[in-house]
């Protein structure tokens, strides 16, 4: 089971290596990088002024080496000019003495996330204020989607064909067919918008940040929820109706256990090795949901970062996001590798 | 407590019952006027073959159909209470306490995700309301009954430690917690090895009488019927062709079912030349396209026109027997000692020249110690461990073992699947046990061809038969153009005595044995000169299996192919093969003449394997000789000989050399060889297993 | 001109539907709550076998489901009917009925044929067997229809991206305000905040997604049964390659790979035409393996179905992926027969990019399990090459989850595309695609609805139609 772990992590963690060096070369490619010198320079800048506003910024060295210094485990570059020493581990230019007594290593393995050039601010703090915003809503749609979803599928899936299981099925199909976008758009205009005139619900989230409510946090998370509920409903549904018709239910049956026993007893753990899976694989569409549902609420967590981040050529920023993200992904399918592991005596204890 | 205290009338009764499934598009009736009752400690077979409705029954008498299944006609009473009409409640309670069940797949029929404690216990909790450490007691004192070692270390495992046979003692134990006065079992040791069937059945046998349990014991099985039952019932196409004690149905039989059936099986008298098996003609009818008047009337020899199909034929009493009753409207015309009709006799082939020569072959695997966890830790499987034989042309060799014996291995060796680790496998004379398939010519393909064991899986679902067989031609490199190949593709059809019509048809729209016929077909379309058959009848229906058996052998002597039948089946075995070969866990334990192998002196472990395949022949004798445990892995196979675990002549053997040197090769008679330290004293005393009485 | 209502004439069946609408809701309400309250009926059957016709509460709950839902539809048709022939005197409804009559007659002839005929049809015909199956065939085929004659301009009633004075977020039914001869009188679904007309906007919409969303998901699977087939047959380091790299894209959030993708400055480095050059070269290879593998022994057939087959697709491939004035761009000018607009192209990789790891993992999972079976063995053993098995042994036998996963991902690909409209990438500015036109709505939400929910129901009901096609043939699928 450590071995299992161990190895896991290692793939996790080439897994993550690569994705970050993606990121690096995308955000890194000569037009991002000139669109950048504009937006830092001026935006009449000559070619030769763009290069040399590079090469005096770092950005003219060769992506392995800036991914390397990146990462924290080249050493930072540094560079001397009339005025001093400057380099990726200095703020602006000092002494050749200061220099010298800067880290020579200040990647994100020294903590160092670099600048944003959308808010001006430190991208570590940015990230990690948004991320809280963001985890806050995640908890709720957690707590929302995954029982209820569970729930659905279980009764669905016990008596499959039975007036439960279509009405339920109905519903989860429904909700898979409806995106966060789509749902999110209806919600605002029935429960929010003068023309219907329910007005149930605050159509921005704006307010929840500081203050979350019912009234202003309910309708993100609910968007967010049931798009993932219909598809791990469906799973569980699936699931459920396959053990329901194995052989040991139906010895179970013959052993005189009453129905409720079957399903709680017999069942319900089998049931629910699939869907576990399932739930911890849904975490890159759920970031998904976020992004949309953060940017149609107006809620400003880690979702809407990423679009103002993509959307200003915001290098550092971005890098942040996606390193996040990745991880968050990744330890969600570890946690998912052992879950089902654990879950499943069959490959436990072999 | 005693449940058959309180009522001493018929444990069982079931009258004139009816059971259909519905479908949106009809009624498909499965079960049609069954009758048939379970006195009190009595055992009743129920044998048919797959489709006949046996299965339903049983699931009828625990009103377990289903959504779509209905009781249309009849009733079933136990106890004197009629099943249909209790409650839920009733119904729950009667359930696994009074009537239990045991399947066929041991396996599936445990909760992958439960103790096995924990699933034994449920039964008395359920049922007798005690507690947790009394019903934990009751486990350990029927998992003790049904010979498993170590019970309480088997009470907390999960079912996927354990072994196919141990699973299915954990199931019959879990059958019998709550002492039932009925026991179904549905097939329950098909799944299982011929070894481990036989103590299975040994012990199911011990334990109703210990428990005075009745037993409704399904089965396709006769041979196993015989040895279980003192009643039976032959069930035909839904209904009951012939009822009646084991004495009156194996020896006085009354329905020409019954007979054709016993006709087709091989028992020992059966010869491939001399007294060929008599197959059934025609195919099982399907449920909704049953004949009027008898349903096996277009299959029957005495079949009267106008008087067999006309009206429903109802089950009369045979005068004279007890309780003995058949669905036939001729049987008291019927002259049932008739000798059977032989058919054309055929000369019996003699072997040709060697053809194949295996020489020390060996085959080790290497896997990974802990498959889903990884790691470098690597084991060495000894699949097959120094094989040698020769096979020569228009010869059968058969290949006998159970499962991890290493035939299968040894199959994809020889079809180049897997290459050789060591020794030599010679096809005229020229090495290719080091050629992997890839690199082998056309020539060589097709003359080594393979028939596969399971009929529904060896066609291509989505191809047309034609097609299949067209392909197999194209590979060959046979026929020169497509129109060419067409004709030779129906001319195999015709080989294999299939309609031409057929070369259309999708495989789902074919029976088992035609699928099994095309599978035949295409082995044979390159010319092949060595078929290896791997349990080529074995799934497929006793009536079934004999036309099949008979084909292959009738192309085989027009042919002059060399045969390799692997199988676990003695019975055929002895009817069709003319050298043995026993296998057991890789090594060759027996190999001679199939007389050699058949009488004494034997390897301790095909004397086993002999004593313990069921004969459906009153007038045999077997000795009962029944293995303790279960095969050992392949993975962790044992010291010394591979059989000391199980050997019941181990201590004649001094020294304990069994324990640690594995047994050289020892030549009996010409080309009789077995791998036994045994001395020559010892196996000299050995008697026949199998004796037939004397008259 | 006056307004239009939503049901002019006709608008005495809207009490009506209204009821029939509460009876059915009530109904079926009545009957889960009947159906999780009372116990399961055990069949007790007299004997005899005759089997009465039950009259518990359940099955009269189950009735009045039956009969409200039969009303509820008759009605519908009414409308719809009555709609055809009043025309704009029935109101939006009627009007708008009328407008897509090409979609009708098309539903109708493609209806009564397949059910003619639909024994004949294999698994297609079968779909007429499931209600669900029928339902989603309708709703999928009611904007495949939309798509292609909106497409040649029979169904919109003005041009999606003219701009009328006076009509900027008007109410449905609003009448133009200088209508010139032959214009279409009223905004049926009215204005949007430039004053385009809604409803011609959803119905180009349909045509966006018609064009991109099947095309995208058959280039997804060409990509994902090409390499996931030899990572389930060989497995090994191949397989553990392959998968590593399914998992990395997988394990990338969509979001940020459309941002990745999808910015200008990223279409200026050529990259996504070289992803383009990649993953459309995989139908090639699909196609040429496939075919070459089947007459590997007949050299002269062989040749000429790949010259058949792979000259065309050759063509096409070229053509596809090369462009005047971008970086890929080698191809003499005559030889390139046409070009995809930039962003479509964009748009285009990115979605099959996401795509393709899943049907990866789907076809390596059923590869592995169909290839232990014994005609797989079979043609090992007379000596076929791994192509032809996998191609004609096992991948004919894995159709059945694919094509139910082809529906689903189809679906799922519309979701996509309305993602980047929605988030504003690739797609022009003004195009009429449901995505943009949900995100240019949204803005003013809480003010004017129209604008943004004819575009959101319209992505939603062809998702769901495509989801219950999906259910209907699953189900179908599995009774054989």
């Amino acid at each position: 089971m450590g071995l299992f772990i161990l190895r896991r992590t290692g793939v996790m963690i080439l897994t993550a290596l690569c994705l970050t060096f993606i990121v690096f070369f995308l955000t890194n490619l000569y037009p991002n990088l000139e669109k950048l010198a504009k937006t830092q320079g001026n935006f009449r800048m000559t070619d030769e002024a763009v290069t040399s506003w590079l090469n005096s910024n770092g950005y003219g060295q060769p992506t392995a080496v800036k991914y390397g210094q990146w990462l924290g485990v080249l050493p930072g570059w540094t560079l001397t000019t009339d005025d001093g020493e400057t380099g990726r581990c200095i703020t602006g230019v000092v002494s050749a003495d200061e220099a010298a007594d800067a880290a020579r290593f200040c990647g994100i393995l020294q903590g160092e996330w670099g600048f944003s050039t959308r808010f001006k601010d430190d991208v570590a703090s940015i990230v990690w204020e948004r991320l809280g915003n963001t985890g806050y809503l995640m908890f709720w749609v957690l707590m929302l989607m995954v029982p209820s979803a569970l729930i659905i599928g279980v009764l669905a899936g016990m008596r499959e064909g039975s007036v439960t299981d279509r009405s339920l099925s109905t519903v989860s199909i429904l909700t898979t067919a409806t995106p966060e976008y789509v749902s999110g758009v209806i919600f605002i205009a029935v429960f929010t918008s003068s023309t219907v005139g329910l007005k149930w619900f605050k159509g921005t989230a704006t307010s929840a940040m500081d203050n979350p409510t019912f009234e202003n946090f309910f309708l993100p998370v609910l968007t967010i929820a049931l798009y993932g509920m219909g598809y791990i409903a469906r799973m569980t549904r699936a699931s459920m109706t396959e053990v329901m018709t194995a052989q040991y239910i139906r010895t179970a049956r013959l052993k005189g256990v009453s129905f409720h026993n079957i399903v709680l007893k017999h069942a319900l753990r089998n049931a629910l090795i699939a869907p576990f899976t399932v739930i911890m694989l849904q975490f890159p569409w759920l970031l998904n949901g976020v992004v949309i549902v953060e940017t149609l609420f107006n809620y400003k967590g880690f979702g809407w970062i990423l679009v103002e981040a993509a959307g200003n050529n915001d290098i550092e920023l971005l890098l942040a996001i996606s390193v996040v993200s990745v991880f968050v992904v990744l330890v969600t399918q570890l946690i998912s590798d052992i879950g089902y592991v654990y879950l499943n005596p069959r490959i436990r204890i072999s | 407590m005693n449940k058959l205290a309180e009522y001493d009338g018929p444990i069982l009764e079931i009258d004139k019952l009816s059971i259909s499934f519905f479908t949106r598009l009809r009624e498909i009736p499965a079960v049609m006027d069954f009758s048939v009752s379970v006195q009190p400690g009595e055992a009743v077979g129920l044998v048919g073959e797959s489709g006949c409705g046996k299965s339903t029954v049983a699931l009828g008498v625990m009103q377990d159909l289903g959504t779509n299944g209905r009781i249309v006609g009849g009733s079933i009473k136990f106890k004197g209470r009629d099943l249909a009409e209790m409650s839920a409640e009733e119904l729950r309670d009667v359930r696994g306490n009074e009537i239990a069940m045991i399947y066929q797949e041991p396996m599936a029929s445990l909760n992958p995700a439960m103790k096995i404690g924990r699933q034994l216990m449920e039964v008395p909790m359920i049922h007798e309301g005690v507690n947790e450490k009394e019903a934990h007691a009751r486990a350990l004192e029927v998992v003790t009954d049904v010979r498993l070692p170590d019970p309480e270390r088997m009470l907390n495992s999960y079912p996927h430690q354990l072994s196919g046979g141990q699973q299915q003692r954990i199931v019959i134990a879990m059958a019998l917690m709550s002492k039932p006065s009925l026991l179904i079992l549905d097939e329950p040791t098909t799944a299982l090895d011929v070894t481990v069937e036989a103590a299975v059945v040994e012990l199911v046998k011990d334990l109703g009488k210990k428990y005075g349990t009745s037993m409704l014991f399904i089965s396709h099985n006769l041979g196993l019927v015989l040895e279980t039952c003192d009643r039976l019932c032959v069930m035909y196409s839904g209904e009951a062709v012939e009822r009646g004690s084991i004495a009156d149905v194996f020896d006085e039989m009354q329905h020409p079912y019954t007979q054709a059936l016993f006709r087709s099986i091989p028992l020992p008298g059966a010869d491939k030349t001399a007294r060929p098996l008599v197959a059934i003609p025609g195919n099982f009818p399907l449920p909704h396209e049953r004949p009027n008047g008898c349903n096996f009337g277009p299959r029957c020899d005495y079949f009267e026109a106008g008087r067999c199909d006309a009206d429903d034929i109802m089950m009369s009493d045979v005068p004279g027997n007890d309780r003995h009753a058949t669905r036939c409207l001729r049987f008291q015309e019927i002259d049932w000692n008739a000798p059977i009709q032989v058919g054309e006799q055929k000369e019996k082939t003699k072997p040709g020249k060697v053809v194949l020569k295996m020489d020390n072959l060996k085959k080790y695997y290497e896997v990974a110690a802990n498959a889903l966890f990884g790691g470098g830790a690597t084991k060495v499987v000894k699949a097959n461990e120094t094989l040698s034989f020769e096979a020569r042309e228009s010869e059968t060799l058969a290949i006998v073992g159970e499962s991890g014996c290493g035939k299968s291995t040894f199959a994809k060796v020889l079809m180049g699947l897997e290459t050789a680790t060591e020794g030599a496998i010679l096809l005229d004379g020229t090495n290719i046990e080091q050629i992997p398939i890839e690199a082998r010519d056309t020539k060589t393909i097709s003359d080594v061809q393979m028939v596969f064991q399971n009929p529904f899986d060896t066609l291509n679902p989505s191809m047309t038969v034609g097609r299949q067989i067209i392909r197999a031609l194209e590979i060959f490199d046979i026929g020169d153009s497509d129109q060419d190949r067409k004709q030779r593709m129906l001319e195999l059809l015709d080989l294999v005595k299939l309609p031409r019509a057929f070369a259309d048809r999708m495989p789902r729209q074919l029976s088992g044995g035609q699928k099994q016929r095309v599978g035949i077909a295409r082995a044979f379309s390159g010319g092949a000169r060595i078929v290896v058959a791997d349990e080529p009848v074995s799934a497929l229906d006793v009536s079934v299996q004999a036309a099949v058996t008979d084909l292959l052998m009738e192309i085989q002597r027009e042919e002059k192919t060399t045969l390799l039948f692997i199988s676990h089946d003695l019975s055929i075995v002895r009817y069709l093969s003319d050298r043995v070969m026993v296998m057991y866990l890789g090594h060759v334990v027996e190999l001679g003449d199939t007389d050699q192998v058949f009488s004494p002196p034997y390897h301790p472990y095909t004397e086993a394997l002999l004593s313990a395949v069921p004969i459906a022949d009153t007038s045999i004798e077997k000795e009962h000789i029944v293995l303790e445990g279960d095969i050992p892995s392949a993975m962790n196979p044992p010291s010394g000989c591979p059989f000391q675990t199980r050997c019941r002549w181990k201590s004649e053997v001094p020294a304990g050399l069994c324990d640690i040197e594995v047994p050289p090769v020892r030549q009996l008679e010409t080309g009789h060889q077995i791998k036994c330290h045994l001395s020559d004293a010892v196996l000299d005393r050995m008697t026949p297993v199998i004796k037939v009485a004397a008259e | 001109m006056d307004p239009l209502s939503w049901t002019g004439q006709i608008a005495f069946l809207n009490p009506i539907i209204a009821l029939a609408l509460g009876l059915l809701v009530a109904s079926v309400l009545a009957w889960v709550v009947v159906s999780a309250v009372l116990p399961e009926n055990r069949a007790i059957n007299d004997i005899g076998g005759t089997m009465t016709l039950a009259s518990g509460p359940r099955d009269i709950a189950a009735l009045a489901v039956r009969l409200t839902t039969l009303g509820t539809t008759v009605l519908a048709l009414a409308y719809l009917v009555l709609g055809l022939a009043l025309g704009t005197d029935a109101g939006i409804l009627g009007a708008m009925a009328q407008q897509f009559w090409p979609v009708w007659t098309a539903l109708v002839l493609l209806f009564t044929l397949s059910i003619a005929f639909k024994r004949r049809l294999g698994l297609y015909g079968k779909l007429f067997d499931s209600p669900i199956g029928m339902i989603g065939f309708a709703l999928v085929m009611f904007w495949v229809f939309t798509g292609f004659f909106g497409a040649i301009d029979l169904i919109i009633t003005h041009d999606p991206l003219s701009q009328l004075s006076g009509l900027k977020n008007k109410v449905p039914g609003t009448p133009l305000r200088s209508p010139e001869d032959g214009d279409f009188l009223w905004y049926l679904l009215g204005g949007d905040n430039l004053a385009r007309d809604v409803f011609s906007r959803m119905v180009k919409g349909a045509w966006e997604v018609v064009k991109i969303a099947p095309l995208a998901t058959i280039f997804a699977f060409m990509v994902g049964i090409t390499l996931g087939l030899p990572a389930g047959y060989f497995g090994g380091r191949l397989d553990t390659f392959l998968s590593f790299l399914a998992n990395l894209i997988l394990a990338f959030p969509v979001i940020l790979l459309f941002y990745l993708l999808v910015t200008p400055e990223i279409v200026a480095t050529g990259l996504p035409q070289y992803m383009a050059a990649v993953l459309f070269a995989f139908p090639l290879i699909f196609f040429g393996v496939l075919i070459n593998s089947r007459y590997r022994t007949q050299p002269s057939k062989n040749y000429l179905w790949l010259a058949i087959v792979l000259l065309p697709l050759l063509v096409a491939y070229f053509s596809l992926i090369n462009e005047d004035g971008s970086k890929i761009n080698f191809i003499p000018q005559a030889f390139d027969l046409f070009d995809i607009p930039g962003g479509i192209l964009v748009v285009f990789v990115s979605v099959v990019f996401v795509n393709s790891p899943t049907v990866f993992r789907i076809v390596r999972g059923l590869t592995m399990d169909i290839k232990t079976r014994d005609y797989v063995a079979a043609a090992q053993t007379r000596g076929e090459r791994p192509w032809y098995i996998m191609l004609w042994e096992v991948l004919p036998n894995a159709r059945g989850p694919l094509i139910v996963d082809f529906c689903l991902r189809i679906g799922y690909t519309t979701i996509l595309l309305g993602t980047l409209g929605f988030f504003g990438l690739g797609l022009p500015p003004e195009s009429p695609d449901w995505g943009s036109t949900i995100n240019e709505g949204r803005k003013l939400l809480s003010i004017y609805l129209h604008p943004a929910l004819p575009p959101a129901m319209a992505l939603l009901s062809l998702v769901l139609g495509l989801n219950l096609l999906a259910d209907g043939l699953r189900e179908e699928s599995l009774k054989d």
